[in-house]
């Protein structure tokens, strides 16, 4: 097995990215020319000269002062590792970007890096900003992706990405790629799954050990995630949102784009909605994902839940028709409060509807016996 | 001119009477003694011992009702002190006791036992009594403190009979006092308050909740195992209707449950007509004050959650209350009691309530899932993450409610509430016989809702979903208490399998 390790070079180049951070900050912008995946593309000297021309001479002096031991000494600290370009463990994926991260620190099990290949890793992206829906299906292609084998890439940020992240870490793999540190949880609500992630997944950035998030960090992380994986899914995300950013990059690079379907008058859906109308693969569930990416009939997902009497049929028929409450389900059916609310529960057990805080009921992807 | 040394006395020496009445203190009533000196000096009347600004306007009513009756107010140097003089004295109805003392002071009523009875009741200008609130309290207070008998306003004459064990006398006008103490007038008996038979006679019905079976079978179980329930749905879908028919399905109250009920009525003074046994409904608006949901003040006035004592406080629009409000709530829930600390001691004001909630399932109440719902999923998620607060966390039941269909509000009425209150009391006494007298399941500790019985696939099906969805404690017991409900409310000895689904279903998801 490819072991952890990084040339010192390399490594440096991390630390140096951490002390440009505010300097990269003034200067990153939307525009192109200037967005951060952009400027990471420059060496060292190029891009000390952009982003702090004056005092660049003194921090690549500082960088170059960093002692091999020192450096190692400071990932131990952190229980962080890291691989390089020039090492065995370095992503397949990473390798055909021409911006791709010199270095890449991590937390976690390295042996989900070890002979990843870009058709075993699918990221997936989303709004912070998501609906009950949108995290319904997050947590459930998390879920059934991983439960393939596939390792889910997201960048556990609120809303789809965190879900992404819950589904996966259920049933298998998942990586996040983080904007900071990767000793810190970012967003800090989210510092239990990080922990979960760093105990039984991985956590992956090319920033060092303490270094706090930037704006310009995301989309250069977001570079990463399209890299990493074969695919990027895009479950929601508004018509600016900065999962599109992934989307771009991850076409850019060639990598197959999927998009979840959503209401066409659902603000939150527009942006997956565009990039359907632009030919990117529908993703209705994690079958669509695996025929996409390993070829139609491939890896055929045994998915079906349990076998449904004749009355927790007729409930799921009237839940598909949008039903969503225990007396709509009973006024539609003609069944008494109680029955309902009995098949109700049960088909909630056996994984076909789920509940929302407000009691309200909605089908999951877990498709019915037929 | 001979003068005789006791009128002599009279005229040089201050004259001392003293006379018993009470303070509401919470709705239990503190003796007061009220010692009246009369001497010589510059006409004035004062009022000490910590009165309040009702106690001490007490001068002017006294002095116009004493003229206007007849009497003399003499013209001397008064000091009433209330005693003791570091509790703190609050609202008009010391004003009969401070007439009879002075009366007595200065010589204008012979009578003896006064200091031996207790007198409570508000002066009109022209002497008629005007009701207190507490009488209910201080007639108890009276009866433990050895009073022979209590005088108090004629329409607080009913509910003091209550007690039982002390004379009642309903005084109608200072201006009868000295037939009084003659024994030349016979106060009338005030006839006693009943426990009235039939409490539902023209109170709202459950009749008028047409279909929705799921909330009628949420409203049954939260009634029949006294659970806290919360209803999500959007505005006019019935969440309100349903509420204030709850108490028409609970079992009605026990005599001792009436008379508590009745005690804190007249304390705030809403006891009027007859005892009832229905249970008090309480719905105060949102923006109401921590104070005013729990109580509060100096001296400690009870609020709304000890008014909804052994009835229902309705919190409709949950989302909206201030959230330091729902925080106070949280411990009287648990515990079944306010309790007030005031000047280092401690009052406990009872507050056994049925919590029933209400909200909209997001800011513009439509729903996520209605196309026409325009609220941004940030704003849903804040709104819904106020669910959860920690008030949230002690309700049993969620219930989500949908606009009814047309068929349905076309449809016939529903099932009235008699015939379900009486299947709920049935089911509370299984509860009873189970748990102690006046217990239901709500109430269950963990241990006690471990040793339902269960059949073995009831059982599976909640170690199922237990390891499936990772319950926590809590949840797992909160889904036993509601299954017991749900099973006595069939007459089952164990919980079956669709009884646990049921409850599995009602039960109110921790977090989604």
């Amino acid at each position: 097995m490819a072991e952890p390790g990084a040339c010192p070079d390399c490594l440096r180049r991390s630390w140096l990215l951490a002390l440009l951070g505010p300097y990269i900050e003034r200067i990153a912008s939307g525009e192109p020319g200037s967005r951060s995946p952009e400027l990471l593309r420059l060496d060292n000297e190029d891009l000390v000269a952009v982003a702090a021309p004056k005092v660049g001479a003194q921090l690549l002096g500082r960088v170059a002062a960093l002692s091999e031991q020192h450096l190692a000494e400071e990932l131990r600290a952190a229980q962080c590792w890291a691989c390089c370009r020039h090492g065995d463990l370095y992503p397949e994926g990473l390798r055909d970007a021409t911006d791709a991260p010199w270095a890449l620190i991590g937390r976690g099990d390295p042996g989900l890096l070890d002979g990843l290949e870009r058709f075993g890793a699918v990221t997936v992206v989303g709004s912070r900003r998501a609906t009950s829906y949108g995290r319904e299906i997050a947590r459930e292609l998390g879920r059934e992706l991983a439960a393939a084998g596939m390792v889910v890439v997201s960048g556990l940020a609120f809303g789809i990405d965190g879900c992404a992240h819950r589904g996966a870490i259920d049933a298998g793999r998942t990586i996040a790629v983080l904007g900071c540190g990767p000793d810190t949880a970012y967003p800090a609500a989210h510092r239990s799954l990080w922990r979960r992630i760093c105990e039984e997944g991985l956590v992956l950035s090319e920033l060092p050990p303490g270094s706090s998030p930037w704006r310009w960090t995301f989309p250069a992380r977001n570079r990463i995630m399209a890299a990493l994986a074969g695919m990027t899914v895009v479950v929601e995300a508004a018509a600016r949102s900065g999962s599109l950013i992934t989307a771009d990059l991850a076409a850019d690079l060639g990598r197959d784009l999927g998009a979840v379907p959503g209401p066409v008058t659902s603000r939150a859906s527009a942006g997956p909605n565009n990039l359907l109308a632009g030919g990117a693969c529908v993703v209705r569930d994690a079958q669509d994902v695996l025929d996409a990416m390993l070829g139609a009939g491939a890896t055929r997902l045994d998915r079906s839940g349990p076998r449904l009497d004749r009355r927790l049929g007729e409930v799921l028929v009237a839940v598909e028709a949008g039903e969503s409450s225990c007396d709509g389900v009973a006024a539609a059916l003609g069944l008494s409060g109680p029955d309902a609310a009995a098949a109700l529960a049960r088909l909630e057990l056996l994984g076909y509807v789920s509940c929302s805080t407000v009691g309200t009921y909605s089908r999951t992807l877990l498709p019915a016996h037929s | 001119m001979r003068v005789t040394p006791a009128i002599w006395l009279r005229s040089v020496v201050a004259v001392l009477a003293t006379a018993r009445t009470f303070t509401l203190d919470g709705i239990s009533a503190r003796p007061v003694r009220v010692e009246v000196d009369v001497h010589r000096g510059l006409p004035g009347f004062a009022i000490v011992g910590l009165p309040d600004a009702a106690v001490r306007e007490a001068r002017e009513r006294v002095r116009a009702a004493l003229v206007n009756c007849g009497f003399e107010f003499p013209l001397r140097r008064i000091v009433v002190n209330l005693a003791p003089a570091s509790l703190r004295k609050a609202g008009p109805g010391m004003d009969l006791a401070i007439a009879a003392a002075l009366l007595s002071a200065s010589g204008q009523l012979e009578w003896e036992s006064l200091s031996r009875v207790a007198l409570a009741g508000e002066l009109a200008l022209d002497g008629s009594t005007r009701p207190v609130n507490g009488a209910l309290a201080m007639a108890e207070a009276a009866r433990q403190g050895g009073a022979e008998a209590i005088v108090l306003p004629a329409e607080n004459g009913a509910e003091a009979t209550l007690v039982g064990g002390i004379d009642v006398i309903a005084l109608d006008s200072l201006g009868r006092l000295p037939a009084l103490v003659a024994g030349e007038w016979e106060p009338p008996r005030p006839r006693a308050l009943t426990l009235d038979p039939d409490p539902t006679d023209g109170a709202p019905d459950l009749a008028d909740l047409r279909g929705q079976p799921h909330l009628r079978h949420a409203l049954e179980v939260a009634a029949a195992g006294g659970h806290s329930l919360l209803m999500i749905g959007p505005p006019g879908a019935g969440k309100s209707l349903a509420a204030s028919r709850l108490p028409s399905i609970l079992p009605p109250l026990a005599s001792v449950e009436a008379l508590e009920v009745a005690r804190i009525a007249s304390a705030c003074g809403r006891l009027s007509g007859s005892l009832t046994g229905w249970r008090p409904f309480r719905a105060p608006h949102h923006t109401i004050s921590p104070a005013g949901l729990v109580g509060g003040g100096n001296p400690p006035r009870p609020g709304e959650a000890t008014l909804a004592h052994r009835g229902v406080l309705f919190l409709d629009e949950l989302c909206e209350f201030r959230r330091d409000a729902l925080e106070a709530l949280r411990a009287p829930l648990e515990a079944g009691e306010v309790s007030i600390v005031r000047a280092g001691s401690r009052r406990g004001l009872p507050c056994r309530f049925m919590l029933v909630a209400a909200a909209n399932p997001c800011p513009c109440g439509r729903g996520e899932a209605d196309p026409d719902c325009s609220c941004a999923p940030v704003a849903v998620q804040r709104y819904q993450g106020r669910l959860s607060g920690a008030l949230a966390d002690r309700i049993d039941i969620l219930a989500a409610v949908r606009q009814p269909s047309a068929a349905e509000i076309g449809g016939g009425p529903g099932e009235p509430s008699a015939d379900v209150r009486e299947r709920v009391a049935i089911a509370r006494e299984r509860q009873e016989r189970r748990l102690g007298p006046g217990r239901c399941n709500a109430e269950m500790t963990p241990s006690e809702a471990r040793e339902c019985t269960l059949s073995g696939e009831a059982g599976a099906l909640l170690a199922e979903l237990y390891s499936r969805q990772r319950l926590s404690g809590r949840a797992h017991d909160r889904a036993l208490r509601l299954a017991q409900t749900i099973a006595d409310l069939a007459g089952a000895e164990t919980i079956e399998q669709e009884q646990m689904a049921q409850a599995l279903q009602l039960r109110r998801r921790d977090r989604g």
